[in-house]
């Protein structure tokens, strides 16, 4: 009988193929990383990637799976085993879903645009991030994960907040969520952080805010007035 | 007071997103109330149901505002579990469905509608962008059909009805545009499957048609092009 191949293909910092190493780890799957150099991309990603050419990309016994919230609900459906990541209910489902596709569609990229700006277009940049923040905390209220009582298919979706906020925060020198304003949502950041198996699985920090500064600077420079 | 099984859908006739939710529906021969939005404007209902988005589809189902066409299909596939079922039942299966799916969202359908305003150079560079992505679907459907008339197999499924709701603005974007988007040469396969798409009994009566939505097209860039610019 052939043994189950699970291989995962990762880059040392996005945080996408996170989502899917915690949900291998939450139901003990036993896969293996292959670490792919987004700056100099391999004919592997190529041959598993080719529409994309991006990570996560999941191989299981040969057949190959991208797009992170594709890969979770691939997961689910394979490995029954608990813990489940997706509620029974089917608006439930549909609850998790919608709002997994806000945080990728709206959440990150108006986090992103205040993180690459500065001065007067970085404070116009922290509206609408700061109201996409305020619908997270809304959505939470009374509940210690965004899924439940346990971590779920949305807290793995939301997951990448709970360390690049911080990370952006460190590197532009401005907060983007406030604390006080958003109690519910800081609460559920430091617990998923800290939280058994999610808290192993970090890129070291110091790696990562300096190639966030490079970003940032980069991304600065090409605005700057000519 | 809505019954529990009461079905509305929120809509407007141009909408790609919205014929979806009615395909699906169709498909699983759900009655449901179509609700039209009035084009330049938006109902209470509408705000009320959808506050975070303010946009079509939006499924009621009893009491319960469902958003995000394809979230709705996926929704509709799993409250309504008698036959046909709109998604495979294998797992891969499953997710290469929804990766194309998403393809057709994130990529072709945002490269697509931008043609019509286009010009020169950037506009052959959009259509070859938009034909190259049509021509992987064709090598999609050559994998997901295995032989059979639809992406789903013998009957539409998921992924027919992500695609295959686009058709009609493609057909616009072509006639419009002055280009050949779903060529019989590159894509003879899909060619052959939008006609059996369209005329299927689930989709016929919601695909609008070509004329009309070139007719909105030209309204809604005149007034694009009168309107003071946008922040």
């Amino acid at each position: 009988m052939m043994a189950e191949e699970v291989k995962l293909f990762r880059s040392w910092s996005s945080p996408f193929p996170l989502r899917v190493i915690w949900a291998l780890e939450l139901k003990g799957i036993p896969y293996e990383v292959i670490l792919v150099d987004l700056s100099n991309k391999s004919s592997l990603l190529l041959q598993y990637n080719p529409i994309h050419m991006k990570v996560p990309v999941l191989v299981h016994n040969g057949k190959s799976i991208a797009e992170s919230l594709v890969i979770l609900e691939y997961v689910e459906e394979t490995w029954k085993q608990t813990p489940s990541l997706l509620p029974e209910d089917p608006y439930e489902r549909a609850m998790e879903r919608f709002w997994a596709k806000f945080g990728d569609d709206k959440v990150l990229p108006s986090l992103w645009n205040v993180f690459i700006k500065q001065g007067k277009d970085q404070e116009e940049a922290m509206v609408p991030a700061q109201e996409n923040l305020t619908n997270l905390e809304e959505l939470l209220r009374g509940k210690n994960f965004f899924s439940g009582e346990r971590i779920g298919f949305l807290d793995l979706a939301f997951g990448w907040l709970a360390n690049m906020v911080s990370v952006f925060e460190e590197v532009m020198g401005a907060t983007v969520l406030d604390n006080q304003k958003l109690p519910s949502l800081s609460a559920w950041m430091k617990n998923f952080m800290d939280a058994p198996i999610i808290k192993e699985s970090w890129p070291p920090r110091d790696k990562l805010i300096t190639k966030c500064q490079a970003l940032r600077q980069a991304h600065i420079e090409k605005e700057a007035p000519k | 007071m809505a019954k529990n099984d009461d079905v509305k859908v929120l809509g407007a006739w141009p909408s790609p997103f919205v014929m979806r939710a009615r395909i699906a529906l169709n498909l699983k021969s759900i009655d449901y109330e179509f609700l039209e939005e009035t084009i330049g404007s938006k109902s209470q209902l509408l705000l009320q149901s959808n506050p975070v988005h303010k946009k079509v589809p939006v499924l009621i189902h009893g009491d319960k505002p469902i958003c995000e066409s394809l979230i709705i299909v996926q929704y509709i596939d799993e409250v309504w579990t008698s036959a046909p079922s709109i998604l495979p039942s294998d797992p891969y299966d499953r997710a290469i469905q929804r990766f194309w799916a998403a393809y057709v969202d994130d990529k072709l359908f945002a490269s697509m509608r931008q043609i019509k305003s286009l010009e020169g150079e950037e506009k052959k560079a959009m259509v070859e962008q938009a034909t190259e992505g049509i021509v992987l679907l064709e090598e999609a459907f050559e994998k997901c059909s295995k032989g059979k008339p639809f992406f789903g197999g013998d009957r539409i499924g998921y992924l027919d009805i992500a695609f295959g709701s686009i058709l009609g603005w493609l057909r616009a974007t072509e006639k419009m545009g002055e280009v050949k988007l779903l060529d019989e040469a590159k894509t003879p396969r899909l060619v052959k499957w939008a006609g059996r798409f369209c005329a299927d009994g689930a989709v016929k009566d919601c695909m609008p048609e070509t004329d009309k939505l070139i007719e909105l097209a030209k309204v809604l860039m005149a007034k694009m092009k009168g309107a003071p610019p946008k922040q």
